[in-house]
């Protein structure tokens, strides 16, 4: 009986353990077997771009959207000509498990894989995690939404598409305060790079303006926010600054709506979410926030992509299971033709000549002009404003704002 | 302070149910029962899955149902064979379950942290108590939890079951020369507390609606403390414990300290455990050999 027992228990963790490695195997050639069709005609060179992004943990949710675009953006263009021949792109993805701790293993496996040049992170820490493996390798990365900072001023081979976060901080003062705002209340995570990095530059800029801002943390892993809803009330804070994860930002929607909070909530990129929406659908809470695109900028690319997410199961889950489209999908798109462009322009499929090409690269993508400056940052000088609509569940604009 | 204060006593409420688990099994078989968190964050995920697709009378008590199974398989397949063996063995296989549980719901979740969809109608609208708004379920928490502890403590006290239960924590051995069936006593406790995991699990997921693979770390930790903090084996002192850590924390998150939240209630167990190892209710041991 014990031995049966024991057989049973062996023959369950194989099984579980073969089903884990078939999954993995999977999801990581997810990209390339989409194209493989086209690959025929060829000679069957082929580049790969790794995909640096979290497929688990709190950010899982924006990492597998950011991914969609890529997969999207292959599935349009899956060739490019370097020096004169076609080569097939195969996107390899790894899972980074959104925390700095995990970054560095793997940003060593994306490395290990051969690729040209990676994309990614969504999430700024792990991504100055990830950064000194990159660097040390000299694999050139494009920053796809990593908006602190310290992502591109750390390292040279590391190069971003959107903006920063002094600038999205200054931004969402102003915001705050042409709403007549004059005490706002922020709620960051202990330890989190990117929540930290965007509440000091928004404090910075709104008691520049004659603000008055009154600052909590919260420990990772927290889910009651009834409390912290309360400390805003009682500060008399009119709005709530929350540069937190999607899922902080459901639950504190969740309490703000529960706690009946009158002021309106701000977000940064990471709220640009659909599971955002779906928290707040029918309850009374105001959800402003900054991105870094709206859906209807440009239609052609709006119909393609929902035609393709419809089209695909997998694509649907990944995306929250509607087509709503997230502004990190359309940075994803674009990151991956910025990728192409560099490797057009190096004529090569060598990390180095990538690195070397990188800062001369511009390229005109659905969110706008993408051009390099010194440090290797995108030079964007506005960010969209959304509002959540609380009846049809989706994102409102609301306007274009710049720091000026 | 009021709304401090109402939002304290019902994260007590959730905690109570869920260190009720940990005390009693800890009462009967000296284990730390390790998987109890993360018991109670499967019952979470089974009420996003089953309230998603069924309606709500059928999905409720299924999640009870599911749950309790899963509470006494754990016990069957994982302590039941090293009944003989060390404790610290039990104590590994209760760990092993716990990531067992938690790298299977990653498997079947994805990683992503997955939203309550249909919640609970009635207890999961807002209601205006003295001015404040806040949902109904923080209100029905404390009660409720009341209302169970108070049936257990009649079970417990009062019935056959309640008594060779009672037997069983006292003297082991003794309880079976007796003639105890100590596994099917043993079993009915890890159902019980599952049961009351799996209730804890519908409260705190209406008030907080998005269940992640590690949801139950943090509560089932704090549960931990407070079981410990009552004193580990007793079901008031727990219960108590639960209440004084739940308010706690939110009375302290409103004066401002909301760094320290979580860091004081870790604070008191190390200070607990040097002053008072045997927490508020607990029994002192004396060693009979």
């Amino acid at each position: 009986m014990k031995k049966l027992f024991a057989l049973l228990l062996t023959l369950a963790m194989v099984l579980s353990l073969a089903a884990c490695g078939g999954n993995s195997g999977n999801s990581g050639s997810n990209g390339g077997g989409d194209s493989t069709p086209a690959a025929s005609g060829d000679s069957g060179k082929v580049v790969k771009i790794g995909v640096f992004e979290p497929q688990t943990g709190d950010n899982g949710s924006g990492g597998k959207k950011e991914i969609l675009g890529m997969q999207y953006a292959n599935s349009v263009q899956p060739t490019v000509d370097i020096g004169g021949e076609t080569y097939q792109v195969q996107l390899e993805i790894v899972d980074n498990r959104t925390t700095p701790e995990n970054g560095p293993s793997a940003a060593a496996e994306v490395v290990n894989r051969n690729v040209s040049v990676v994309l990614g992170s969504y999430g700024s820490g792990v991504s100055i995690a990830g950064g000194k493996v990159f660097q040390e390798a000299g694999v050139p990365a494009i920053g796809v939404t990593c908006t602190n900072p310290q992502v591109t001023s750390d390292y040279d081979c590391y190069f971003r598409i959107c903006f920063l976060d002094p600038f999205q901080g200054t931004v969402l003062a102003n915001y705050a305060k042409e709403m007549g705002i004059d005490t706002a209340y922020t709620l960051a995570m202990l330890g989190s790079d990117y929540d930290q990095g965007l509440v000091h530059y928004f404090k910075e800029a709104f008691e520049g303006l004659g603000g008055k801002v009154v600052s909590e943390d919260f420990p990772e892993g927290s889910a009651n926010f009834v409390s912290y809803i309360n400390n805003a009330k009682s500060a008399g804070a009119g709005v709530i600054f929350a540069p937190v994860s999607v899922n902080y930002a459901q639950l504190i929607v969740e309490a703000a709506a529960a706690q009946g909070f009158e002021g309106s909530l701000l977000g940064s990129d990471t709220w640009d979410d659909n599971m955002v929406l779906e928290s707040a659908q029918g309850k009374s809470v105001k959800i402003n926030i900054t991105t870094f695109y709206q859906e209807g900028g440009n239609a052609e690319f709006d119909n393609g992509i929902k035609e393709w997410i419809n089209s695909n199961a997998d694509a649907k889950t990944n995306n929250g299971g509607n087509d709503t489209i997230s502004a990190v999908s359309v940075m994803g798109y674009d990151a991956y033709f910025t990728a192409l462009e560099a490797l057009k322009a190096a004529g090569s499929t060598e990390p180095k000549a990538v690195l070397e090409a990188l800062p001369g690269v511009t390229y005109t993508g659905v969110s706008g002009l993408i051009e390099f400056d010194d440090i290797g940052d995108a030079k964007r000088d506005a960010a969209y404003i959304k509002a959540a609509n609380t009846s049809t569940g989706a994102w409102d604009f609301v306007k274009v704002q710049g720091v000026g | 302070m009021l709304p401090y204060l109402i939002n304290g006593v019902s994260v007590g409420g959730q905690y109570a149910l869920i260190a009720i688990g940990y005390t009693l099994v800890y009462g009967i078989l000296r284990l730390i029962n390790f998987a109890h968190g993360d018991v109670f964050m499967v019952a979470g995920l089974l009420m996003v899955y089953s309230t998603a697709s069924m309606p709500m009378y059928l999905a409720l008590p299924l999640v009870l149902i599911a749950t309790v199974i899963l509470g006494f398989c754990i016990e069957r397949a994982a302590y039941k064979p090293l009944r003989t063996a060390p404790r610290m063995s039990v104590m590994i296989s209760a760990i092993g379950v716990s990531y067992l549980i938690q790298n299977l719901a990653f498997y079947l979740t994805g990683g992503v942290p997955q939203p309550v969809v249909n919640p609970i109608p009635w207890i999961s609208e807002n209601v205006m108590v003295f001015g404040e708004s806040t949902k109904r379920v923080t209100l029905v928490t404390p009660v409720l939890t009341i209302v169970l502890v108070a049936g257990l403590v009649y079970l417990i006290n009062h019935t056959k079951i309640g008594l060779a239960m009672r037997a069983a924590a006292k003297d082991f051995e003794t309880a079976q020369l007796m003639g105890i069936k100590i596994n099917s006593v043993i079993s009915f406790t890890f159902v019980i507390g599952s049961f009351l995991a799996a209730v804890g699990a519908m409260l705190y997921f209406t008030n907080y609606p998005s269940v992640a693979i590690t949801s139950g770390g943090m509560p089932g930790l704090k549960a931990f403390v407070a079981a410990v903090f009552g004193g580990i084996g007793s079901i008031p002192g727990a219960v108590v414990g639960a209440f004084v850590i739940g308010l706690c924390e939110e009375v302290i998150k409103g004066v401002g300290l909301t760094t320290f939240s979580d860091a004081f209630t870790f604070a008191l167990l190390i200070v607990v455990l040097c002053v008072k190892p045997t927490g508020l209710f607990g029994e002192k041991v004396t060693d009979k050999v």
